[in-house]
């Protein structure tokens, strides 16, 4: 059975937002780039089903759509124990680019899972995973935080508002994962970054449809207003702001 | 034309989320000089379903059919794509919420069309069409501009409101047309908590971080969340402590949640933890450090300790339930 993890290429979190002097892009200079959190996630859990005792698990392959600056994100994936990435050289301009170029690679090399984190921290999209299921026809489950395989048999859990549920679908399929699917990601150490170098990674021209969308102009949040301060000694008193200024009780 | 909604119902019931993603379609529907129609699945009552024509819908396709007792995101999104197709779609909406993120990039692909996820507010235009949302977790906001012919846009919740379009609707059974190889998802178990605030669609978070110092301390902040029916959340450590559930976890990689009103009790406002929670409307931090990063993202502040502030909060909160 083969796994593919869908990675995105973020900024690091504590990255300060600087946008263009025109406004019509973000300043991405002296950016550091990660693998996604929640795409990191799911790639900590394919390494663990990979692991188990008796897996099935032959590979797990990496795929971002990126250009070349992408590639220390990947070598990442790969040192904490990716077997293999592909890259599609581009830049693209919505989570339907990101898909349809993914689902055209995965008509060719088909995977039996494929897991992507729910939401990307950079544009905050969360439409990856389950347009990259509809354009391979295939089932998906999304909010998934847990994934195991009973056999050859997957068994999910997702979340749903107060519970949860735990399903059964088919091979292959897409899961959309989120916390619970795995907690803390691995660290490379540093002989798996020495193997990393060495470890295959593709680059494939784009195949899939152009995108249907795009970022025309950005804004920087308006400033806020200073925190007003209430006396601990009298802390009651935010009640009564919050009911009679605010207005949210 | 139209602009399609699909409104999810809970056990054949609407929430007060169904309403104002129909108040939001109306208002689509109103500037492009459209219907507003909205998708039902499931066993929902023709009572219920007047009910959201009070918020502008003209149109209500009933879809009623036990095959989708249980989520399928495929089967789901087959359905709303074929209403959509039938009622010449110009947009269709959305809540951004489990099954919204579920079933609508689906739909997207269906109708090829460009999404936009979590807006929280009326397009800047609509030719082009053009919406803005948070990006890099609220660091900035993007307008992104949808270039297809229809549009998907999912709704944050708690963004838009309700705004009453008193008005009748049609109530037309609509049939699914679907085999049953589409259904690929079997439910194996069932695991709810019922008489509970959900955290993700909560107007009121109340919300315990490092501060709270143990697990033994979440008495108070329960009876406060208790008092004015908030939801409780916690911090990531609070959550990798053990102290409270993972399902509890706001922030970067656990829950992102925008509500009216977010308590902030003994969490310092790491950047990680401001990602998941800086859409919320009004922001209270209680920490007893005042270099705490969460005074600067906060409206009101407290300054002290949580173990003697809770208390105070708590007496404060039944005292305004009483009167009110």
């Amino acid at each position: 059975m083969k796994i593919l993890v869908c990675l995105s290429n973020v900024p690091d979190t504590t990255t300060k937002i600087k946008l263009s002097a025109d406004q019509s892009s973000v300043d991405m200079a002296g950016v550091q780039w990660v693998i996604n959190p929640w795409d990191e996630l799911a790639l900590t859990r394919a390494l663990d089903l990979k692991e188990k005792a008796g897996s099935k698990i032959e590979s797990i392959t990496v795929i971002t759509v990126g250009e070349s600056y992408t590639e220390p994100t990947i070598r990442k994936a790969l040192a904490v124990g990716a077997d293999d990435a592909v890259r599609i050289n581009m830049t693209p301009v919505d989570d339907y680019e990101v898909a349809s170029n993914i689902a055209a690679y995965v008509k060719e090399n088909p995977y039996d899972i494929i897991l992507s984190g729910i939401e990307s921290s950079d544009y905050n999209g969360s439409a990856v995973g389950g347009m990259l299921a509809e354009f391979l026809k295939m089932p998906s489950v999304s909010s998934v935080s847990f994934l195991d395989l009973e056999g050859d048999e997957p068994l999910l859990k997702r979340e749903i508002p107060g519970g949860t549920e735990t399903v059964k679908v088919p091979i292959p399929f897409v899961a959309i994962v989120q916390k619970g699917i795995a907690f803390d990601p691995r660290i490379p150490a540093m002989r798996g970054i020495m193997m990393a170098r060495k470890k295959p990674l593709t680059v494939v021209e784009p195949a899939g449809e152009a995108g249907k969308s795009n970022f025309s102009g950005f804004a920087m949040p308006q400033a806020k207003a200073k925190v007003k301060m209430i006396d601990a000694e009298n802390a009651g008193e935010l009640i009564r702001l919050l009911h009679e200024e605010a207005k949210v009780i | 034309m139209s602009v399609i909604v699909y409104t999810e119902n809970w056990d054949g019931k609407f929430k007060k989320s169904s309403y104002e993603l129909v108040s939001y379609a109306h208002a689509i529907a109103t500037e492009l000089g459209v219907e507003t129609v909205a998708v039902s699945i499931g066993n929902v009552a023709d009572e219920q379903l007047n009910i959201l024509a009070n918020y502008g819908a003209n149109k209500i396709l009933n879809v009623v059919n036990d095959k989708f007792a249980v989520l399928d995101n495929s089967a789901y999104a087959s359905v709303i794509a074929r209403a959509a197709k039938a009622n010449n779609a110009k947009v269709v909406v959305f809540a951004n919420n489990f099954t919204g993120k579920a079933v609508a990039p689906r739909v997207a692909v269906k109708l090829e069309a460009g999404m936009a996820n979590s807006v929280t507010a009326l397009p800047l235009s609509f030719d082009p069409f053009v919406i803005q949302k948070n990006v890099f977790n609220g660091k900035a906001l993007g307008k992104q501009q949808i270039n297809s012919d229809i549009k998907v846009v999912s709704l944050a919740q708690n963004s838009f409101g309700l705004k009453e379009n008193a008005g009748t609707a049609t109530i037309e059974a609509f049939d699914p047309a679907l085999d049953d190889a589409k259904f690929n998802t079997t439910l194996v178990e069932k695991n709810t908590v019922t008489g509970k605030i959900i955290l993700t669609d909560a107007e009121l978070v109340v919300s315990g971080g490092r501060g709270m110092k143990s697990a033994d301390n979440w008495g108070p902040l329960e009876e406060l969340a208790s008092i004015l029916g908030a939801a409780t959340a916690c911090s990531r450590p609070v959550a990798d402590e053990g102290w409270r559930p993972h399902s509890e976890h706001v922030g970067q990689t656990g829950k992102i949640i925008a509500p009216n009103l977010y308590f902030a009790l003994g969490i310092s406002g790491a950047i990680q933890h401001l990602a998941g929670v800086n859409s919320s409307k009004v922001m209270v931090a209680v920490n007893t450090d005042p270099e705490a990063p969460f005074f600067e993202a906060a409206d009101y502040g407290i300054l002290g300790d949580v173990q003697k502030v809770l208390p105070q909060l708590v007496e404060a909160a039944k005292k305004f339930k009483a009167h009110s």
